[in-house]
């Protein structure tokens, strides 16, 4: 089948369904080795991609750099047609808005309750008070927690905690869904519910980064792996595993 | 902006004076003590300046004419005189009047034997003065007038409460001034040390999309109604405070009080409310919206 191109940058053309680009990024802070060292790496909309790798590797440093919450020392980022070196500040929220983002620690909003958490995102994005009453309950429900809207976060297990910031990251239909560590946390049996309900959005069509230590979730889900170390991507494979390099 | 999202997020800067009510009682607290020392202060200051205005007010200038100087003379060189910036006030006292006077104070019954008024020459004006320290300059142009005699003035008086004025000035600007850097200081540290301990939601505000403006906006409207609640309180407790010590003193001490007028609290609180206002609310504006700031860059 032939390919569409977006656009033409650095001699190279990036197809229109390359959603996420890093052409030779460099990341380095004041003291060190640098967190990333020319990194390259394509991935297209819809695919569902573990980052694995040892503390250290780079991994967090690549989810800051996606988010925009860090700038490359060296080399291009693109993400859903933003160039992330040269992004003005004020460009930076609406930018954002296509991202959804979970991490390890849930991050929530400990004074307000399940419904509040998730409905905060939507008055982020300037949603109507009408149509966040509709969206909210329905969000609540795909991750199984719609009984639950008026609990406080305190009242909630881990796994529940998680289930929100995925329903908060997920409320406003972000097309990349960004997971750092989302199962740290959590016990294997609530690891799997959140694995699954990822798995679920990524067949509706969000592209999913999951960066992850879980080595038995990565080698039991069969999807695109990308391994880093040293700063570096030192393997990057279709149905990967997370292999022990020790 | 749409209006409801305005609306949601001063909305917000209420609703969170109660999900965080041990930083809202903090910082309220720390406006408060500050505002209430500055208040107390300002409030004593005050009455004094006004004694010493009082007692400035009373200072006057005598000046007498040359023998056979007409009242028509006299007349023209007061309304000469009152056109100078120096000059509050003048009172025109004849012969007459002088001898009345002083038969009143001095002479009594005694005064019968006087067949002639004996201070025929003693027509005077006696001049008020707006600020005692300009004495000197208006008693050297009255001495170049030809038709004056004398001046009686009482320098020692004029020097001690022009004196007395200059302290209190610097004493006053330099006791408001440290009260203030103190305030701004302390509540700058309880509102920093507020927001701080909340940077985990502007974060995730900042991560979801969020405009600085509307990470921005809820802190700053809470830190204005911590400004408002902060500088009410004590301007509550100092006008119950200053009412109830003036009466207590006017009772206790019926001789200080007929020495000394204090202000009325009205008059202290026109100026006291609008400062202790804009006080309060500046640091509380301006401690979130810096504070936040330093968390925008996520």
């Amino acid at each position: 089948m032939e390919r569409v191109y977006r656009k033409r940058r650095n001699n190279r053309q990036i197809p229109e369904d390359e959603i996420i680009t890093l052409e030779n990024v460099t990341k380095s802070y004041s003291t060190g080795a640098p967190a990333l060292n020319g990194v390259n790496l394509h991935i297209k909309r819809g695919e569902f991609v573990f980052i694995v790798g040892d503390s250290g590797s780079g991994k967090s440093t690549l989810i800051k750099l996606l988010l925009r919450e860090l700038v490359p020392t060296d080399g291009e980022i693109t993400v859903l047609g933003y160039n992330l070196r040269r992004i003005k500040h004020r460009k930076i929220p609406k930018f954002r808005r296509n991202l959804g983002i979970v991490f390890q620690d849930f991050r929530l909003l400990k004074d307000r309750n399940v419904y509040e958490n998730v409905a905060f995102a939507q008055r982020i994005v300037q949603v109507p008070g009408s149509q966040i009453k509709r969206n909210v309950p329905s969000i609540l429900a795909t991750v199984n927690l719609a009984g639950k809207y008026k609990n406080k976060i305190s009242q909630l297990s881990g796994g529940e905690q998680q289930r929100v910031a995925l329903a908060r990251a997920l409320v406003n239909k972000p097309a990349i869904l960004l997971a750092d560590e989302p199962t740290g946390n959590l016990d294997p049996n609530n690891s799997w519910e959140i694995m699954k309900l990822m798995e679920q959005i990524n067949e509706n069509g969000t592209t999913v980064i999951v960066v992850t230590h879980n080595r038995e979730i990565v080698n039991a889900m069969k999807k695109r792996v990308i391994t880093m170390k040293k700063g570096v991507i030192i393997e990057d494979e279709e149905e990967g595993m997370y292999i022990d390099e020790d | 902006m749409r209006i409801s999202s305005f609306f949601y997020t001063i909305g917000q800067g209420f609703k969170n004076l109660g999900r965080n009510k041990w930083y809202t009682l903090a910082s309220v607290a720390t406006i408060s003590a500050c505002l209430f020392l500055f208040g107390i202060f300002y409030s004593i200051i005050t009455n004094f300046q006004n004694v010493v205005k009082t007692a400035e007010e009373g200072v006057s200038v005598t000046v007498f004419f040359n023998e056979g100087t007409s009242e028509e003379e006299i007349l023209a060189v007061k309304s000469d005189l009152e056109k100078r910036s120096e000059v509050r006030e003048i009172d025109y006292v004849s012969a007459d009047a002088a001898w009345e006077g002083f038969k009143e104070e001095y002479l009594g019954e005694y005064a019968d034997g006087f067949t002639e008024n004996p201070l025929a020459d003693s027509a005077n004006l006696q001049i008020y003065l707006n600020d005692v320290s300009m004495q000197q300059a208006l008693v050297t142009y009255i001495e170049s007038i030809t038709l004056v005699r004398e001046v009686n003035r009482s320098e020692v008086t004029a020097t001690t409460l022009s004196g007395i004025n200059k302290l209190i000035a610097y004493v006053s600007a330099g006791i408001i001034l440290i009260l203030l850097l103190v305030s701004i200081f302390l509540i700058s540290n309880t509102v920093t040390m507020g927001i701080s301990v909340r940077k985990d939601e502007i974060n995730i505000m900042k991560y979801i999309g969020a405009t600085d403006f509307f990470v921005r906006a809820p802190f700053v409207v809470e830190g204005i109604l911590i400004g408002i609640i902060g500088s009410l309180i004590p301007l509550v407790i100092i006008y119950f405070v200053y009412t109830h010590a003036i009466e207590y003193v006017i009772s206790k001490f019926t001789v200080l009080s007929s020495l000394l007028k204090f202000l009325p609290v009205g008059v202290i609180f026109n100026k006291l409310t609008p400062i202790s206002l804009i006080i309060g609310i500046g640091i509380g504006f301006f401690g979130s919206f810096v504070t936040v700031r330093r968390h925008l860059h996520v």
